[in-house]
């Protein structure tokens, strides 16, 4: 796939939608692509953050340690951007990414990733929208949880 | 050491001298004839003296003495009567004769200046290595004093004025003094008068000079103790290096040594002032003699008390002198830097509890093995500045126990260890290992019976077979043949080293201690070898060094063909999946997607910088195949496409941004002059543009990647011509060229790449996951398949460790440090903090793997004692015995589960952690 088909991949994700199409195809030109095959990890939970991935084409599934093995918490597919938490926040990766078809991803540095949000204050107020969107539904997921609990202890 | 330098010449070459006085002595007499002949020849044939007549012969070479008449009754004694010749005849006699004289002399002059050369060389091959000797036998804590750099500018550089002198050291003052002596006399004959006054002024320059020159002594000592200096610190800035770089104190460091610079300028200023003051002074007293001479010897002969033919003899042997008294003086003076030189390395070598010459003897086989118990009584140890670092520790445990030492940093934990492998010396009290006392223990017995790592291991620049077997490089025999510099018959070479007193070995024959290793033959050596480097977890680093390390192919060729059986097998596994998607093999007809257009144009590792990629473009070779190929205007298209990509999309970055770190055609600074050439060319095409843009342009797509750039440039047209100048560039490639390409051929071995490489044989794609890791597998199977895994862990063996083992990892070096103690099957393993540089779980991997060995419960290895300092509490009670060291002191030792009962310090200790 050349140049011109990322930049086409990245401004169908919300997050660069606004950025002109020059500065994505710069940003393009600058990563690293990445193709991965069914049932490799992009990376695992807990492994330093070093950078984001835009998922140009197949999907992927989200995973997360715990006590009782490996639970599936969602499903990410083409056009998502994975990983910004860890880069964000320089927090060790808090969950696993595997690829659960045929992949191909855009690999965005750190460096890369946090100087676009300078530089871009929209793709900073977009991504700001959806961290919060997702903090909207962790909080509603925990709410329900709550009260599921507090069903079974009375 | 004898700290006079005359009389350790005199000691060491004292027949050497006297065999060279007496050439002197024998040279004289042709010298003096050769001095005469010229006399005889004028006043003989040239002017006609003694051959009055035309057919008048006269008599040469006639030998006779004086002798009074009761001898002989002519009143001479004639030995040879002589030859009869006439004039002619006489002229060409004399003149070979002084021809022949010349010859004479010269040969003898040849073979003075070669023969006190000789001794001059032996003794400073003696010197040197009687001072490298010394260095072996200072003791350990002398070197916390001494800088590595200042030791080697002694050994090398102060000591080398000393070769050239000791020739001199008792032939010139003999010969010249003699010669001075001859015409002193001479004058004192002739005139009572001058000669006094003559005698008068030497004797003035004899005490005065020497006088003066007494402050140069000390100045030549400050100036070399700053040059000594000064050799250390540049030493220190080599080793701290990093250290420099990272404080930003470059410039601190220049002004240091421009400071010590300025010293030595200043130092030696001074001395040459002073030098030449002597010098200027010592000409003016020569040329008094002379004027006293005119005045006092003119004023006697006007008088008539002094004929004048006297007085001109007198001035004519008066000339003789300055020249023998001038080389007397210039001889002291370089006896006195020699001197001085001498005394200041001789006290550097000088120093208190050097190791007893004993301790160090060559000992061929094994040595007994340490038995029974080690004891340490009342045992003190004081460090550098004099503080105890162990205080009257006292134990006893047999040699087969395994022990660990506990306690904090300085406790004395880190010390007993050093102490026990000999490394530190006792202040106080005693340690005895099968009930011998250590300090009286043979470095033979030391060295081989007991194995030792520090925190740090040092290795010289060695391969690592070289370094590995260091352990047991304890004795050789003298070698077969030596092999020196030119070509030396060996009983000549042997008579050297003799009259030199250094080693009659050499260090390329086999050092190996088969016996005391327990190792039956070569083919058990590399077994070893594997064996203890699989121990200490090196072998796989060995093997990757080997996978990148070349191989020379005509002296492997088994090997080389090895590899090449693997390329076929790899090759095989390639066209399928999964590998057919992770690699592009090479193939002389296919243009390789992943390689650079520059590495699908050459199809070969360039050798050298001639076919480097950043030198491609204005290579007259290759620009003459993209020419007739037509190539160079695809290529010129190609560039300008890259340049207008790149133009556009950084043009408005500020210069420094981080994204250029990404750009790898060209950098920041080179933006601005792309797109002023953009502009400038245009639409043009590349016969219409200057050489200046063309050359420009035509250095971008060389290293252009499709998969990796994925600028979608290259379209099946443009391979095939890349593919059709690839063969003419290879068939036509000109002499000139040829071993700056080694090119890609699937029969052959290519030298220029690595083992791993040649194996592949191709390019990992781009941009797969994990293909780098999946590939390497492949290899590692096909490796192990043909049994190949040895030839390369053989060429890892060979890899150069780099001067202090740099070119290691700190882990490597650690683990280098263990398997060759393990090679060489210790009665007693020493550690001191011995992986301090590893990681925690490395670390305690590592001494569990110790203690399994030290029981032996590993294969093909001997069990043997154990004294570790331990950091982990919970490991150290795995051990035999504890001993644990508060300040110095050993609060508590026995065995751990002992001590865990009496809820001791060991116990509490424990619990803490």
């Amino acid at each position: 796939m050349a140049l011109d088909d990322e930049v086409g991949a990245l401004r169908r994700n919300p997050l660069f939608a606004k950025i002109s199409p020059s500065k994505l195809k710069l940003l393009a030109f600058t990563s690293e692509r990445i193709d991965y095959e069914e049932g490799q990890d992009l990376f695992h939970m807990g492994d330093p953050s070093d950078a984001a991935y835009a998922i140009i084409k197949g999907s992927a599934d989200v995973l997360i340690d715990t006590p009782a093995g490996e639970i599936k918490v969602a499903q990410v597919g083409k056009n998502a951007f994975v990983g910004e938490m860890g880069i964000i926040c320089d927090v060790p990766r808090t969950a696993t990414i595997r690829a659960c078809s045929h992949l191909e991803t855009l690999k965005i540095s750190k460096e890369q990733f946090l100087q676009l949000l300078t530089e871009f204050p929209e793709a900073a107020i977009e991504l700001m929208r959806v961290l919060g969107d997702r903090l909207t539904n962790t909080t509603a997921d925990l709410s329900q949880a709550r009260k599921k609990i507090q069903e079974l202890e009375a | 050491m004898e700290p006079n330098l005359f009389k350790y010449v005199w000691k060491n070459t004292k027949r050497d001298q006297i065999w060279i006085l007496i050439i002197v002595l024998l040279s004289m007499p042709t010298y003096f004839i050769a001095l005469v002949v010229p006399k005889y020849i004028i006043n003989g044939p040239v002017q006609g003296l003694g051959f009055e007549g035309a057919d008048a012969t006269a008599t040469t070479f006639r030998i006779a003495f004086n002798v009074p008449t009761w001898i002989s009754d002519a009143g001479e004694l004639v030995l040879f009567s002589g030859f009869e010749f006439d004039r002619i005849g006489t002229l060409i006699i004399l003149s070979s004769a002084f021809l022949l004289l010349v010859c004479i002399n010269g040969y003898f002059k040849f073979y003075i200046n070669l023969f006190k050369g000789k001794i001059g060389e032996r003794t400073l091959r003696r010197l040197r290595f009687e001072l490298i000797d010394r260095v072996l036998r200072f003791p350990s804590a002398h070197f916390q004093r001494v800088k590595a750099p200042e030791v080697a500018s002694m050994i090398k550089d102060e000591v080398e004025p000393l070769g050239q002198f000791i020739g001199d050291t008792f032939v010139q003052p003999v010969f010249l003094g003699g010669q001075a002596a001859t015409a002193m006399f001479f004058i004192l004959t002739q005139s009572v008068w001058l000669g006094s006054i003559a005698a008068f002024i030497v004797i003035v320059q004899a005490i005065l000079i020497p006088w003066l020159r007494r402050p140069l002594v000390g100045l030549a000592k400050i100036r070399q103790l700053h040059t000594r200096a000064f050799a250390g610190r540049i030493g220190e800035i080599v080793d701290g290096i990093s250290e420099i770089h990272i404080n930003d104190t470059t410039n601190y460091e220049k002004a240091e040594l421009s400071t010590r610079l300025g010293d030595i300028y200043y130092i030696r200023f001074a001395l040459y002032k002073k030098r030449h003051f002597l010098k200027f002074f010592n000409e003016f007293l020569s040329q008094i003699t002379p004027f006293l001479f005119y005045l006092i010897g003119g004023y006697f002969a006007i008088t008539g008390r002094l004929d004048i033919g006297q007085l001109v003899a007198v001035i004519a042997a008066y000339k003789e002198l300055p020249g023998p008294v001038a080389d007397l003086i210039r001889w002291d003076q370089s006896r006195l830097n020699v001197q001085i030189k001498y005394t200041s390395v001789i006290e550097q070598f000088a120093t208190d509890n050097m190791i007893d010459p004993a301790a160090q003897k060559l000992t061929k086989g094994a040595v007994e093995p340490l038995t029974g118990k080690i004891s340490v009584t009342n045992l003190s140890a004081i460090d550098d500045t004099g503080s105890k670092i162990i205080e009257r520790a006292s134990f006893e445990a047999p040699v087969t126990e395994t022990i660990a030492v506990v306690g904090e940093l300085n406790s004395g934990a880190e010390a007993i260890c050093d102490v026990l492998a000999g490394i530190h010396s006792p202040a106080t009290g005693q340690v005895t290992i099968s009930s011998k006392s250590l300090q009286d223990m043979p470095e033979s017995v030391i060295g081989r019976r007991i194995g030792y790592i520090g925190p740090r291991t040092y290795y010289s620049q060695a391969s690592i077979k070289d370094s590995l077997l260091y352990s047991l490089k304890h004795a050789s025999e003298p070698p077969e043949t030596y092999k020196v510099f030119g070509d030396h018959d060996d009983s000549l070479v042997i008579r050297e080293i003799r009259a030199s007193a250094t080693s009659e070995l050499v260090a390329t024959t086999d050092w190996v201690d088969y016996e005391g290793a327990g190792i039956t033959d070569q083919a058990d050596l590399t077994r070893r070898i594997f064996a203890s480097t699989e121990i200490a977890g090196l072998a796989d680093d060995i093997y990757d060094l080997g996978l990148r390390g070349t191989l020379d192919p005509v002296k492997n060729a088994d090997c080389a063909e090895k590899i090449l059986k693997a390329r076929v097998v790899l090759r095989e596994q390639l066209t399928q999946l999964p590998l057919s998607k992770l690699v592009e093999p090479f193939d002389p007809k296919k243009y390789n997607p992943q390689q650079t257009i520059a590495e699908n144009l050459l199809f070969g590792t360039a050798v050298g910088n001639a076919l480097a990629t950043t030198n491609l473009a204005t290579n007259p070779y290759l620009r003459e195949i993209l020419e007739n190929t037509g190539l160079r205007n695809k290529l010129f298209d190609i560039g300008v496409k890259i340049a207008e990509t790149v133009v556009e999309l950084f043009a408005d970055l500020p210069p420094g941004h981080p994204f250029f770190e990404q750009l790898s055609f060209m950098n920041a600074e080179e933006l601005p002059d792309f797109s002023a050439a953009l502009a400038r060319v245009g639409t043009m095409k590349a016969d219409q543009v200057n050489s200046a843009d063309l050359f420009l342009f035509l250095k971008l797509p060389f290293s252009y990647i499709e998969p990796r750039h994925r600028l979608n440039l290259l379209d099946e047209d443009f391979q095939n011509q890349i593919l059709a100048a690839r063969s003419k560039f290879r068939d036509n490639l000109p002499e000139a060229l040829a071993d700056s390409i080694e090119f890609y051929d699937p029969e052959t071995y290519n030298t220029a790449s690595d083992i791993e490489a040649n194996i592949l044989f191709g390019y990992i794609n781009y941009g797969i996951a994990e293909a780098p890791a999946a590939v390497r597998k492949a290899i590692q199977k096909v490796v192990s398949e043909l049994n190949l895994r040895e030839d390369i862990f053989n060429v890892g063996l060979n890899y150069n460790v780099g001067t202090g083992g740099k070119r290691l990892s700190i882990a490597q070096q650690q683990k280098l440090a263990l398997a060759r103690v393990l090679l060489k099957q210790p009665d007693i393993f020493i550690g001191n903090n011995p992986f301090a540089s590893l990681d925690q779980q490395s670390r305690i991997a590592s001494i569990e793997k110790l203690l399994g060995l030290a029981s032996g419960k590993v294969e093909n290895h001997k069990p043997f004692g154990l004294v570790l300092s331990v950091s982990e509490l919970e490991l150290a009670a795995r051990f035999d015995r504890v001993l644990v060291f508060e300040d110095g002191v050993l609060v508590e030792q026995g065995p751990p589960d002992e001590l865990k009962q009496k809820n001791g310090r060991f116990a509490r200790l424990l619990e803490k952690a």
